[in-house]
């Protein structure tokens, strides 16, 4: 027992890509980069390494609250409509008031987090599937921000010079904005790794009614789940408007399919219970770089929706290859008696 | 299944204060009274065996116990003082732990965690101590003298494995009461030795552990006291040195129980299925038998011993590497249950809920499923004749139902078997196969259930049964075909076959 104890899979091999299903990205990511730039040197040049970072700023942020919540076997729709609104409040009050960057952050979060609670509670409480929870909330928070906005748009020029620097600064080449990502990323990390209540999380997505059985709080890790992923939508916001200085009703239109193809392909288990934050965020920062890579490559655009398809159906295969060969490695080892 | 030997251990006087005691216990779920004045004390260090049909309320009392249900009437005592949990977490943190049949685990998390999951080990700023977490893990794992690894994933384990797991929580959250739910039911006997060499330590220490079985032998190998319920109430409770197992079952029926294994003699005609040299990869090699119109032959042997995976086979279930497949001298085509089907084989599989059942559709569509197209017309399926046809089974089953399009997940576990053997008799086999058709039913349903299989062979079906109850097959079977580690070890006559032969061959004991 205890000598097959470690192998999940029956096979070597698999084994290794599961443990090292992080380090998998990150060599995918290093050949994309390695290939790109021997065909176009500029791909690595600093000004370019920046633009990409600030591609994949928001995405990663947004990444990483869509983790928590997919880990519990949801999923959040709404954050794009969460980070419109939160960009457009945050935007108006800029203007309006010329408040500090830190006051907009902190605003942005508030905003988000509310929205997230409404999903909480209508997941929660309401106990409506959160696929259809946060559809609905989509388009509900969308139509506020059009109600809000009508067909006006934030300019650049009616935001606080600090804020746009905040926006446009960066330390060691790397952008203020991904900074930011990168912390929450490193945070959301130690919380689902290191923490009880993060424990919690992969104990409901792993087995809701094992989950019942132990006494983990469901209803308050659930709002937990579906509060962090609005702030940080929200923070997301923030972000955006900071990178982009305009905001109109429409930003973050169908940002949440970017988002979940991140996050599925950064390894974490659409149906709840497994995947790390560094999966996730490793996860938009490769769909970022293909982005970026393949007009450098000059592939039609075509493609690159077709390779991102292709990575989320390599990746959903990946791991159903791996709970079968699991199933089977148990089967071949219970067949005999011990 | 090695024979269990009766505990040694003394029935000492019990101390005066219960751990835990039930007095008048009600619930009600609607118009159905699970139970209905529930007495139940159960004292520290003793182990209390709980038996009863199904639908007599055992799991209604377990489920208040865990803090799951709160009873309608009567009261709960702790030590002598009246209690009400709030929720399971309240239970447990009394010191009730109850270990289910089938052990609820987060696959996904490590050994250790699903041992701790909410109260993990905290080192510096609330971090969870992985490594302290793991070490308690090995402590606890080396205390119940069982090897495991805490830091595999929970993925993957047995049901024994998954069991101790869910023990070694128990004693992690200084459980004094240990409530086992049909523990052995899908153990082989070298598990079950082990799980009970652990609870009689745990006794020894002072738990009291409560301890439901439909399997009387292990009953009388572990407990010292005995209690039996019928419909909802308490009947009696006594030393188990002071009764005897047909008084028990006597009082579980509440009436004289005909023989448990009806069984009727059959001159055997001719050879309907015939198997030669099947073959499956790490599952079964080379199984060769043939079943005759008329006879019941038992597939014997320890769990994993490649039983079901025979019987599957056979069924076209997965593919087969080599070996032939013959009903009526016709050879059957690997992989196609369809063609099984089409030739008059009939699989009535082990596990109901997963591959026997759709738990969510209706009794009804459950029943007929299987002859959806005889039952309709011009390609639909007219109402008045599936439910005429659902009807009609369930009846000759005798099936307990509220109305058949009641989802069948609601029926009682017994009640879901017949209707699993309705729906695989309508389509009137020539073969019937059923692996492990008594599993987790109670002794009422049971001896329906053999009293049936034997008038269809008596009809002239050819009968091949999967069980672990050597009972069962002593008492049913008119050849008895003994498998190990996916060979056939040995074939047994009606006359041959005792518990001790049956052992020899499936063990591989000399």
């Amino acid at each position: 027992m205890t000598a097959l104890a470690k192998a999940r899979t029956g096979s070597a091999g698999l084994d290794l890509v599961l443990r090292f299903r992080a380090l998998g990205l990150v060599v995918a990511l290093a050949v994309l980069v390695g290939v790109t730039t021997a065909l176009n040197p500029r791909f690595l040049s600093a000004q370019s390494v920046r633009d990409l970072l600030f591609a994949a700023a928001v995405t990663l942020l947004l990444a990483c609250g869509m983790t928590v919540v997919v880990l519990t076997r949801g999923i959040d729709l709404s954050v794009g409509s969460v980070l419109g609104l939160s960009a457009y409040v945050t935007g108006s009050a800029l203007s309006a008031t010329g408040m500090g960057t830190a006051l907009a952050l902190g605003l942005g979060l508030a905003v988000g987090a509310a929205c997230g609670a409404l999903n909480g509670v209508i997941v929660y409480f309401g106990r409506v599937p959160p696929l259809v929870a946060t559809l609905g909330t989509l388009y509900v928070l969308r139509g506020v921000v059009y109600f809000i906005a009508g067909g006006t748009r934030i300019n650049a020029s009616d935001l606080p010079r600090g804020f746009l620097d905040f926006g446009s600064g960066h330390v060691l080449g790397v952008p203020y904005l991904f900074a930011v990502s990168v912390l929450v990323l490193a945070a959301v990390g130690v919380f689902l790794g290191r923490y009880r209540a993060g424990r919690d999380l992969y104990a409901l997505g792993s087995n809701p009614e094992a989950a019942r059985l132990a006494g983990v709080p469901a209803g308050r890790r659930l709002m937990t789940a579906y509060v962090l992923s609005g702030a940080l939508a929200g923070l997301g916001g923030v972000l955006y408007a900071a990178r982009f200085g305009t905001v109109d009703a429409s930003a973050g239109y169908g940002m949440e399919l970017d988002v979940v193809a991140a996050v599925v392909v950064g390894g974490v288990a659409i149906f709840g219970g497994a995947g790390t934050a560094l999966g996730a965020g490793l996860g938009a920062l490769l769909l970022t770089v293909i982005d970026n890579a393949l007009p450098v490559l000059r592939i039609d655009q075509f493609w690159q929706q077709a390779i991102v398809g292709a990575l989320i159906l390599a990746a959903i295969a990946l791991d159903r290859l791996v709970s079968v060969r699991a199933a089977r490695a148990l089967r071949t080892k219970g067949s005999h008696v011990r | 299944m090695p024979a269990l030997e009766p505990d040694p251990a003394p029935a000492a006087a019990p101390p005066p204060v219960p751990a835990v005691s039930l007095r008048g216990v009600a619930k009600s779920f609607g118009a159905v009274r699970a139970l209905r004045g529930a007495d139940l004390d159960l004292y520290p260090g003793e182990a209390h065996a709980l038996v009863g049909e199904n639908g007599a309320g055992k799991s209604t009392l377990i489920k208040i116990l865990a803090g799951l249900y709160r009873p309608d009437a009567g009261a709960v005592e702790l030590d002598g003082e009246p209690v009400a949990f709030a929720d399971t977490a309240a239970a447990m943190d009394a010191g009730i732990a109850v270990i289910y049949q089938e052990p609820a685990l987060f696959g996904d998390l490590s050994v250790a965690e699903n041992l701790f999951i909410g109260r993990q080990p905290k080192g510096r700023f609330g971090l969870i101590d992985r490594a302290a977490m793991n070490r308690d893990a090995a402590a606890l794992f080396a205390r119940l003298g069982v090897p495991m690894d805490p830091d595999r994933p929970a993925k993957g384990l047995s049901i024994a494995d998954q069991q101790l797991v869910e023990i070694a929580k128990a004693i992690s959250r200084s459980a004094r009461v240990m409530v086992m739910d049909e523990p052995t039911a899908a153990l082989s006997g070298v598990e079950v030795e082990r799980l009970f060499g652990v609870v009689r330590a745990l006794r020894e220490d002072g738990a009291a552990v409560l301890f439901i079985s439909h399997r009387f032998d292990e009953v009388e190998a572990l407990c010292q006291r005995v209690t039996v319920m019928r419909d909802g109430a308490h009947v009696s409770t006594d030393l188990l040195a002071d009764v005897a197992v047909e008084e028990l079952v006597r009082r579980m029926v509440g009436r004289d129980l005909g023989a448990m294994f009806p069984k009727q003699d059959v001159a055997a005609g001719e050879v309907v299925l015939e198997v030669e040299g099947l073959t499956r990869e790490g599952l079964c090699r080379d199984v060769s038998f043939t079943v005759r119109a008329g006879e019941i032959v038992a597939l014997a042997g320890l769990v994993g011993a490649g039983r079901s995976e025979v019987v599957q086979a056979v069924f076209g279930i997965g593919p087969r590497d080599a070996g032939r497949v013959k009903v009526d001298g016709r050879e059957l085509p690997a992989g196609s249950p369809r063609a099984a089907m089409r030739a008059g084989v009939a699989l009535v599989p082990e596990d109901r809920r997963q591959q026997g059942l759709l738990l969510d559709l209706s009794i009804m569509r459950n029943a007929t499923i299987t002859r959806r197209h005889r039952l309709s017309r011009f390609g639909f399926l007219i109402g008045g004749a599936e439910r005429r046809a659902a009807a009609d089974w369930s009846a000759r089953l005798n099936v307990k139902f509220g109305d058949l399009a009641d989802a069948a997940g609601t029926l009682s576990g017994g009640n879901q078997q017949k209707v699993v053997l309705a729906k695989w008799l309508a389509t009137g086999p020539k073969v019937l196969i059923v692996d492990e058709p008594t599993r987790g039913i109670d002794v009422g349903t049971k001896a329906e259930v053999h009293r049936l299989l034997s008038s269809l062979a008596a009809d002239g079906v050819a009968v091949l049964m999967v069980s672990s109850e050597l009972l069962e097959v002593l008492g049913m079977a008119d050849r008895v075909l003994v498998m190990r580690e996916g060979r056939i070890a040995g074939e047994l006559g009606r006359d041959e076959a005792t518990e001790e032969s049956v052992m020899v061959l499936a063990t591989g004991a000399a």
